[in-house]
């Protein structure tokens, strides 16, 4: 019980299980009518606007239901530059939610995420070689592989030296995670300095965590990723659930705790990859995004994990329209602008569990 | 449930719940059973059998090996030496889908990562027949277990927002809600009051007069003989008497078992056992 079993209410209402199903679907519409509200608005809005109307028409144009066709600027505007970069947004930002609802599952601690213990640096590890050295052994999958290669040891790593008789505690696992942290920062620093001068650059800029370099091809490189991984981890939901009770118990339902978290693990490293090979680290979206729906909707993965695939999406698509808004004509790191908004949240999230425990043991 | 029912594609099929036991049919046993924690012998050369319809209490000191039996029994403990079997084949022959449908088991402590609701936990019990032909229960299996053990009054408040004994009856409603045939229940009124003690181990009887093996880590002796059908006296990893509370609980053994003077007499008005630390005044 040293563990993070004593958290009186991180609901915030002791809402009954009937009205938490209503609220799940509710912020399920509520999440589907936003995306289909901001997308168009996003592709609307830049240096170059495109009112809604266009906007709309040129995709029904397209997709042949209709609509017209835009002046070739705006057609090139919004199909060359904008959409690439929303869909980018909605599976970086779907691939970091759901991995923060796979990993706060398979860890049963809600503070766990790819940016805080670490996966997201490890994947960025991978990344950054193939950038540094220039590799292109696969083309333009190269860095996602690596990403992925690099992000599943670190969970690895991390799974393996934070966990101790089947429990996985929450000084453990931050220390974990500053020292995965440290490790692949110095790594990173290494290829760095090994790297010449444009790729410092490219590297750098990857770095902050941006979504300007999105191209079509780009998305088709994480598309495959973060599709098998967004498809794949909702099967895993009733079991998800089950863990929670612990490893035993979960095992006397009928669980196959080892291959679950064998799985899981494969899962959010691929999740994880997907999004840090495009966009770099953008941190704490998979922290706060399953914390938001767990105490609006309660804990249940079957709503949890594709809820925190939409509000993933919904709130890196907001967060990167406001990074190429807000200082125009200059744009923001997106990385920087959540870690922003993410780390207070991580802090008051950390004060509220030392609180409920009791102090660290 | 989608998520199960798509994941059939998995190359496990679905497990096949077990006929209906006999009266007095073994359902679980442990014969010349070992077992080393940490290097140190926890159990050694343990025989015990568990029948269907019979309420079985293991009793013993601090550190005599009862949790130990009882995860061996539950197969969660590997044995060293020995065999334990459930339902006949050897615990490790069986996967943990199929071992779901024929055993409950109620840990010593009850934790949960997340704050799930009561009524959802108990729903939990349920998973192992999710998408097979007894799915259809749920929802009586559910209800029958909350009423039977008194949590349908806070069903939809948050598991870690309760009381330790709260908890401790509504884990008990998760085991009882699997309806599995084999119950093992490591110390189901350890956080319980006087009232929820009895409501608990008159629970275990019933279930054991309908036809399961029940199986109980107990420290009160007194319940233990109020209740039990056969108690077993664990010492030192093993098994230091195995048999009707009338014949087992005899003054000489228990105090030495217990290292602890015990006095065993009759209740002067019922005629029933009653168990006591010999105290001076």
């Amino acid at each position: 019980m040293t563990a993070l079993d004593d958290r009186p209410g991180v609901s915030a209402a002791p809402a009954p299980p009937r009205t938490r199903r209503t609220t799940a679907r509710l912020l399920t519409a509520a999440l589907a009518a936003g995306l289909l509200v901001l997308v168009p608005v996003a592709a609307g809005t830049g240096a170059y606007p495109v009112p809604v109307g266009d906007v709309i028409g040129s995709l029904l144009h397209r997709t042949g239901l209709g609509g017209a066709e835009l002046d070739r600027v705006a057609e090139s505007v919004l199909w060359n530059v904008r959409f690439p970069r929303i869909v980018l947004a909605l599976l970086v930002g779907a691939s970091l939610g759901c991995a923060g609802a796979l990993m706060q599952g398979v860890f049963g601690n809600p503070l766990a995420e790819p940016g805080v213990i670490g996966v997201s640096s490890g994947a960025a590890v991978g990344a950054v070689a193939a950038i540094a050295f220039g590799l292109n052994v696969l083309g333009t999958w190269t860095v996602s592989v690596l990403a992925f290669a690099s992000g599943l040891v670190t969970v690895l790593v991390v799974y393996a030296m934070s966990r101790s008789g089947g429990r996985t505690e929450v000084v453990t696992l931050i220390l974990t995670g500053i020292a995965v942290n440290a490790f692949a920062g110095a790594l990173i620093g290494l290829f760095l300095f090994f790297a010449d001068t444009a790729a410092v650059n490219q590297i750098t800029f990857w770095q902050l965590g941006s979504l300007a370099q999105a191209t079509w091809p780009k998305v088709l490189a994480v598309l495959p990723c973060a599709a098998l991984g967004l498809g794949l981890a909702p099967l895993y939901a009733r079991r998800l659930d089950l863990l929670a009770l612990g490893e035993r118990p979960a095992r006397h339902l009928g669980v196959d705790v080892e291959r679950l978290r064998i799985v899981l693990v494969l899962v959010i490293a691929l999740l994880t990859a997907a999004a840090v090979s495009v966009a770099g680290v953008i941190g704490f979206v998979g922290l706060v995004v399953p914390h938001l729906l767990r105490m609006a909707a309660g804990p249940a993965h079957r709503f949890l994990i594709p809820g925190s695939a939409l509000l993933g999406a919904l709130v890196l698509l907001a967060a990167d329209l406001a990074a190429r808004t807000v200082a125009e004509p200059a744009e923001l790191p997106l990385g920087v602008l959540t870690a922003l908004l993410g780390s207070p949240f991580f802090f008051w999230l950390l004060r509220r569990t030392r609180r409920r425990q009791g102090g660290w043991a | 449930m989608r998520g199960l029912k798509l994941s059939r594609f998995a190359p496990s099929s679905r497990p096949v719940p077990p006929p209906p036991a006999a009266p007095g049919e073994v359902l679980a046993e442990a014969e010349g059973v070992g077992v080393h924690l940490g290097g140190r012998p926890v159990l050694d050369g343990v025989d015990v059998r568990v029948r269907a319809g019979e309420l079985l209490a293991l009793v013993g000191p601090n550190g005599a090996g009862k949790s130990t039996l009882l995860g061996a029994l539950a197969a969660d403990v590997p044995v060293a030496g020995g065999v334990v079997r459930v339902h006949g084949r050897p615990a490790p022959r069986w996967s943990a889908a199929e071992l779901a449908l024929r055993r409950a088991v109620l840990p010593q402590a009850a934790s949960l990562s997340f704050p799930f609701a009561v009524e959802e936990v108990v729903r939990m019990g349920r998973a192992p027949w999710a998408g097979g032909d007894r799915e259809g229960e749920d929802e009586a299996a559910v209800a029958e277990a909350m009423a039977r053990t008194g949590v349908t009054g806070f069903a939809g408040r948050p598991f870690s927002a309760l009381s330790g004994g709260e908890r401790a009856r509504v884990a008990l409603a998760r085991v009882l809600a699997q309806r599995a045939p084999l119950l093992l229940l490591d110390e189901p009124t350890a956080a319980l009051d006087l009232r929820h003690q009895e409501l608990v181990l008159r629970l275990c009887r019933e279930r054991a007069r309908a036809g399961d093996a029940v199986v109980v880590v107990l420290h009160d002796l007194a319940l233990a003989a109020a209740y039990a059908d056969r108690v077993a006296v664990l010492r030192a990893g093993r098994i230091a008497a195995d048999g009707p509370p009338a014949e087992v609980f005899a003054e000489e053994l228990l105090s030495e078992v217990y290292e602890q003077p015990v006095e065993v007499f009759p209740h002067p008005r019922t005629g029933a056992l009653l168990v006591v630390p010999r105290r001076t005044p």
